[in-house]
């Protein structure tokens, strides 16, 4: 992906060519406007147009960069929710001038730092979720009826894990708790949903 | 692509990109193609080359889709022309999107098909038009000042950036296509036009054209 970027140094040297041949190209129709030619804008407006199209070039390339860490983000991120990925457009189809690049650049660099922001703290209660899963197992009379779900620790699954007394109230009063783990989603018929109807009869074996 | 012809009908060629366009986005290109033939039903194959597609295009692949090189490319292009990419979606995002709410790749017509192939394989953005309803070579351009766009009341603000032949603007870049251009019943030649961006190699415009090619005259 980073290779279809220009490097550093290639687009410096870009940007001084173009000022060069910029600059040359004004100097030769000033000296045609010298010699009676028609009156010319100033010498500073041709820079100042290769200046704004290298930021331009800039910002998009910075764009560019962070679009692909949102990218990386929002795939590492699954399946975690409640996190904003939005960054709001000026509107287009259109070529944009410096100052809405500049904004859409700042957009995703502060949607970049509140996504990472929120990707850390979700780490970080994954972590003692995981911790505390750790925990139960190793003393489940010390965390009674304690339930975490596998989302709590980022795990695309519906595992959980269930501090449950042993044989029921027997178990609660002799003290017999142990860790419970489901074994995994509903089925996506959804619950009360037969395959086979109710009234159909099922044929008899051969 | 098995049962699908694989010859050229009529070779890609490219399109032209309005210098200020091309200067402000190189890389910018749109390539097309034209088939004999119009939209219809879809033939046996290319809904069997759409079910085996909704097979292999799950959720994860939908996760990660923005990772991937090209997807990543018509993202970063959209934030460059002032489109949210994640309300004007990529095509392959939208086509994406349709397939997980759908649970696969819903048979349209011929025409759709062939264009659900080409961009879900090789991830570039296609557009369709009736081919005898243009006149000369398209390509890619800001609107003019008060220019008109068929099927919009008014015109189009100045700088839009549009499909355009050599006489008006057909389509929106990524967006409507004017009205009476696009493929419609009667239509007896469509050109497809592949549209490609920064990072999406020509070789992939020419895939994804004969892929669209190929399905529409299977």
């Amino acid at each position: 992906m980073a290779s279809v970027e220009p490097t550093e140094v290639e687009e410096f040297d870009q940007l001084h060519a173009g000022l060069a041949v910029a600059v040359a190209d004004r100097e030769d129709e000033l000296l045609v406007a010298g010699r009676g030619g028609e009156i010319l804008p100033p010498l500073e407006t041709a820079v100042t147009e290769v200046d704004e199209r290298r930021a331009r070039r800039d910002l998009r390339r910075q764009i560019a960069r962070m679009e692909a860490e949102l990218g990386r983000l929002f795939g590492a991120a699954f399946p975690r929710t409640g996190i904003e990925w939005g960054v709001a457009a000026p509107g287009g189809p259109r070529v944009l001038g410096v100052a809405e690049l500049e904004q859409i650049r700042d957009a995703m660099a502060d949607r970049l730092a509140e996504t990472r922001a929120t990707l850390g703290e979700i780490a970080e209660d994954e972590q003692a979720y995981r911790e505390l899963v750790e925990d139960i197992v190793a003393d489940p009379a010390s965390h009674k009826w304690v339930r975490v779900r596998s989302e709590s620790l980022g795990e695309p699954s519906c595992r959980h894990w269930h501090v449950r007394p042993r044989w029921g109230v027997l178990g609660m009063l002799a003290g017999w708790w142990r860790v419970k783990l489901s074994s995994g989603c509903p089925l996506a018929l959804g619950r009360g949903v037969s395959r086979v109807p109710k009234t159909a009869v099922l044929p008899a074996p051969a | 692509m098995e049962g699908l012809p694989e010859e050229w009908e009529t070779a890609p060629e490219p399109g032209w990109v309005a210098p200020v366009l091309d200067e402000e986005f190189p890389g910018l290109a749109i390539h097309c193609t034209t088939v004999g033939r119009g939209s219809g039903k879809s033939p046996a194959a290319v809904k069997e080359q759409l079910r085996e597609m909704s097979n292999r295009f799950g959720g994860a692949q939908a996760i990660h889709l923005r990772e991937k090189p090209i997807p990543w490319a018509y993202r970063v292009f959209f934030r460059h022309i002032g489109l949210d990419p994640d309300t004007t979606r990529t095509p392959v995002e939208e086509l994406t999107l349709q397939r997980m709410h759908d649970g696969g790749f819903k048979s349209k017509n011929r025409l759709d098909d062939a264009l659900t192939i080409a961009t879900m394989e090789i991830g570039v953005a296609m557009r369709a038009f009736d081919a005898d309803k243009l006149e000369g070579r398209l390509g890619i351009r800001p609107s003019a000042p008060g220019e008109k766009f068929e099927g919009l009341v008014g015109s189009l603000t100045h700088g839009t950036l549009v499909i355009a032949d050599e006489k008006r603007p057909v389509a929106v870049l990524f967006g409507d296509t004017a009205e009476g251009r696009g493929v419609h019943p009667e239509t007896e030649r469509t050109l497809l036009a592949a549209i490609g961006v920064k990072g999406v190699p020509d070789i992939a415009l020419e895939e994804g054209l004969w892929l669209a090619a190929s399905a529409m005259r299977a």
